[in-house]
Formats: C-alpha cells, sequence, structure tokens
C-alpha cells in the first residue's frame, strides 16, 4: 500500500509542476468562464461545457497518457530494479497521472462557477456530476492509454492507437449506432442500442449527464434511448455502474499486462 | 553471490539467452563482454527481474529471483539510460527511492560531495545537462550501500574526472566486500576495474575466468586484444 501512495505522490509532485497540465487546467477555466459570460444561464452553460467535456477529457486523457508512459519507460525500469511489486508500482503510475489530470478538469471546471456563487441548488448537483464524470472519463482513458503503451512498443504506432481509440468512442460510434438503426428500422432495436451504449464509456458518461439534463434526444440517438428506457436514477445507476467496469476492467488488464511484461 | 542455471530467453524469434549458466563470485568485480546481441543487457536484466526468462533460474545470495522483491533491497543498479520525470529534482528521486525501500541503512552520499551535485540536486531533472544526470544515476545506485551493484555502462557520459571518480567508488565498494557486475564498451575500463571477465556469445557464456588467465589464454598484453581474438574465434567456430 505504501508503495502505491509513494509512487502516485511523486507522479502527482512531477505532473503538478508541468507546463502541459496547467495548460489543460486553464483550458478547462477558460471554457467555463467564457461559456458563463455567453449563456443566458448557468444551465446552458453546463450543457454546453459537458460537450466539451466529454469530446476533450478522453481525447487528452488517452493520447497524454500513452505519451506519459512511453516517457516514463527508463524511470519505471530503475523503479522496477526496486524492491516492490509490480503491481503496486502500476498502481502509483497510474494513479500519479490520472488524479492530477481530474484535479486539473476539476479546478478548471469549478473555479468560473464557485465565483458565481454557482455551485449550489440545481446547477450545482449538475456540476459536481459532470467533474465526477469528467473523472470518470479521465480515469477510463488512461487505463487505455496504459494498455495501449504496454502493448505497442513503437510510440507512434502507439499514439496512432490512442487517437484511433478516441476517435471511435468520441465520433465514429454514434454514427455507426445510428447507421445500424437507420439499417434494422424494421425490428425492435432498443434493447441491442442499449447493450451497444454500454459498450461506449464516451456514451455512459453523456447518459449520465444527460438524464439531469431532461434533453436527451439533444446529444445524440444513444442518449434519447437510453432515457425513454430508463428515467431517473435506475438508468444513472445503470451507466455509473458499467463506467465503473469500464475503469476496472481496463485497469486490471493493464496491470496484468505490467506484471508479465519484460523491460 | 550469483548462480545463473540454464537461463533460456526469446523474444518473439529471436532466441537471446540460450541455457546460460554463470556464476558469479562474491568480492569481485565481473565484466560482462560480448559482441552486440550476444544478450548481456537481457542478462543483467534478468539479474533484476525485469525480464523474466522462459527458462532456467537465477539465485541471488540465498533468493530465487522472482519469488520475492525483497532480494533487490541488496541491489544498487545504475542503467545505462536514465531519463528521471523532468520535474522532479534529485532530493526527490532520493527521498522517493529511500522510501520505497524503506531503508534503514544509513546512505551513503559521499558521491554528492564527489561530484559536486549538492546545488543541482535542488533543481528539477529537466535543466541539468546529461553529465549530471549520470552522475545522479550514479549516486541512486550507490546510495543503499548495495551488497551488489549491477552497472551498464556507468561511465558513459561522464568526464574524465567523474569517470575516474566513479571508477574509484567502484573499486572502493569491492574493498568492503560488496560484488559488482558492470558493462561497458571500453575495454580499457574494463581492464582496470574488473577481476572477471564473462565472456558471451550468441547468449551462451563463452568464457568465464579471470582477467589474467583470459588474456594468458589468448596470449595478447591487453584486454581489448584478448577479446578480439576470442571473438575471432568465435566466429571461426
Amino acid at each position: 500500500m505504501t508503495t502505491i501512495l509513494k509512487v502516485t505522490g511523486y507522479g502527482v509532485r512531477n505532473l503538478v509542476r508541468s507546463r502541459w497540465l496547467l495548460l489543460y487546467a486553464f483550458f478547462f477555466l477558460a471554457s467555463a468562464e467564457g461559456l458563463l459570460r455567453f449563456s443566458s444561464d448557468g444551465t446552458k452553460a453546463l450543457l454546453s461545457l459537458s460537450s466539451v467535456v466529454l469530446f476533450v477529457v478522453p481525447l487528452v486523457s488517452v493520447v497524454f497518457g500513452t505519451v506519459y508512459l512511453y516517457n516514463a519507460r527508463e524511470f519505471t525500469e530503475m523503479l522496477l530494479a526496486q524492491p516492490v511489486r509490480r503491481s503496486h508500482l502500476f498502481a502509483g503510475l497510474y494513479l500519479g497521472l490520472m488524479l492530477p489530470l481530474a484535479i486539473a478538469l476539476g479546478t478548471g471546471i469549478l473555479i468560473p462557477f464557485a465565483l458565481r456563487g454557482l455551485l449550489r441548488g440545481a446547477d450545482g448537483g449538475t456540476l459536481v456530476i459532470l467533474v465526477f464524470t469528467g473523472a470518470a472519463l479521465t480515469a477510463v482513458f488512461t487505463a487505455l492509454a496504459f494498455g495501449i503503451a504496454l502493448r505497442i512498443e513503437d510510440r507512434l504506432r502507439g499514439v496512432g492507437a490512442a487517437i484511433g481509440i478516441w476517435l471511435l468512442f468520441a465520433l465514429f460510434y454514434d454514427g455507426l449506432l445510428l447507421l445500424l438503426v437507420a439499417l434494422f428500422a424494421d425490428y425492435p432495436m432498443e434493447k441491442p442500442v442499449l447493450a451497444l451504449v454500454l459498450a461506449n464509456p464516451v456514451d455512459l458518461a453523456r447518459v449520465l449527464l444527460l438524464l439531469r439534463f431532461d434533453l436527451a434526444a439533444l446529444m445524440g440517438y444513444t442518449g434519447a434511448v437510453f432515457q425513454q428506457l430508463f428515467g431517473g436514477w435506475t438508468g444513472s445507476l445503470l451507466a455509473a455502474t458499467a463506467l465503473t467496469l469500464w475503469i476496472a476492467i481496463p485497469f486490471a488488464c493493464g496491470q496484468r499486462r505490467f506484471r508479465r511484461k519484460d523491460f | 553471490m550469483i548462480d545463473v542455471i540454464g537461463l533460456d530467453k526469446h523474444f518473439g524469434t529471436l532466441h537471446v539467452l540460450r541455457a546460460l549458466d554463470l556464476r558469479i563470485a562474491r568480492g569481485r568485480v565481473t565484466a560482462i563482454v560480448g559482441p552486440n546481441g550476444a544478450g548481456k543487457t537481457t542478462l543483467i536484466k534478468s539479474l533484476l527481474g525485469l525480464v523474466h526468462p522462459d527458462a532456467g533460474s537465477i539465485r541471488i545470495k540465498d533468493t530465487m529471483v522472482n519469488a520475492d522483491v525483497r532480494y533487490r533491497a541488496g541491489i544498487g543498479y545504475m542503467p545505462q539510460i536514465v531519463r528521471f520525470p523532468e520535474n522532479l529534482s534529485g532530493r526527490d528521486l532520493i527521498a522517493l527511492l529511500t522510501h520505497l525501500r524503506g531503508a534503514a541503512v544509513a546512505r551513503d552520499e559521499e558521491l554528492i560531495d564527489a561530484f559536486a551535485l549538492g546545488e543541482h540536486l535542488s533543481k528539477p531533472v529537466r535543466t541539468l545537462s546529461g553529465g549530471t544526470r549520470q552522475k545522479i544515476n550514479a549516486l541512486l545506485a550507490f546510495l543503499f550501500r548495495p551488497e551488489l551493484l549491477v552497472l551498464d555502462e556507468p561511465t558513459a557520459g561522464l568526464d574524465p574526472l567523474s569517470s575516474s571518480l566513479l571508477k574509484d567508488r567502484i573499486l572502493a565498494a569491492r574493498g568492503v566486500g560488496g560484488t559488482v557486475v558492470l558493462t561497458s564498451h571500453v575495454m580499457s575500463e574494463l581492464e582496470e576495474l574488473a577481476d572477471d571477465v564473462a565472456f558471451l556469445v550468441d547468449g551462451r557464456v563463452a568464457y568465464i575466468g579471470t582477467l589474467f588467465d583470459l588474456k594468458h589464454m589468448t596470449n595478447q598484453s591487453n584486454l581489448e586484444r584478448a577479446i578480439a581474438v576470442m571473438m575471432r574465434q568465435g566466429m571461426a567456430a
């Protein structure tokens, strides 16, 4: 346990001083501030901000995460030569990246809202859910990033795979789903579509947010289906559970890979 | 100190180590030499548990490698290239390793003074020169007074003064009963340091013995020529 905490601590210390992380936090700060200025109310700003989070967080987490682990390769070898267990080291490296990214996201978003005293009420609740969903997406996509960097030795191909994963989940998936529904328009498609929504972490995050906004249809087909089938708590709970699995399974696979890998 | 028996390792279709046997004596400096691709780095990484062998076993002191991670508390490792996290300082790295080892041993900070590292240790690593990073790398390997030092090209990137300081430290470590395993492309350096030479060809130990015997056997006056003769014979065979 202490190994995990120590390695996490030093990862956080390293990244908090990094210009890239600062830039990342500033990006969300600027987005939140800008959207609050140009929207008539907090809810609309939050809705736009959700789209930004759903788009940017997976991209940055998966690409930055992959590059991060490649760059940490020699240092990882050095740590592996210490009397530490590989599984602990992996968890430490993972948390040391994931936590700073999530914290940067959270502070960037919260500061403009906090300055306007918008942390309470219905918008406050949605804001908290947005930050948590963003953190969950960070956790999912950094875990996927570690999986990529451990599996693919060649950096260029690894970064390509990272971008590919992001394109798939953030862009193509919804399109493919729509195409599928259009092709099988004569059949009842709710259940297969639901299963497909559960298989995409970005869609799950979207569902979690949309169930708050009551605007499901505005953000893609998958959101609409989900809301139609589950309103309220059942839907949120199901989406949250699936999202948790999306963190746990890639993490466990990466850890397994890390334990067996030759460095 | 180290007993390697039947070590075998493939990387894909590449057969890197072929049933390699090696015994390394305590309190001596053993140089691992051999042509490129002979398996030197893989052997060293196997000692540290970085590479999992397909078959065979390694015993260091009385512990089987990969059975228990604690044996690594007795090893100081200096990798060939090291890229530390950019925004950490030397002091952060020392503190991190101290935490990971939970080391009760008094740290050996002699190299801080010898290398005049003092002021550099509080700067972020990214601002340091390659040579200074290599000095920190050396410092970390010696920091916990390990019984076994594994040094991969230790003097690469060091200026002559630092390089000779490091060599003095290696010999000093041997003087107090430490065991040293090292590789280098600089044969004159190995000649200065090594008691024993293990010559690897194609994933096997083609020769192991004292430096003196090797020179005698090949009828050469220095290690470089002796190794050259061994390599030529190896190719002929």
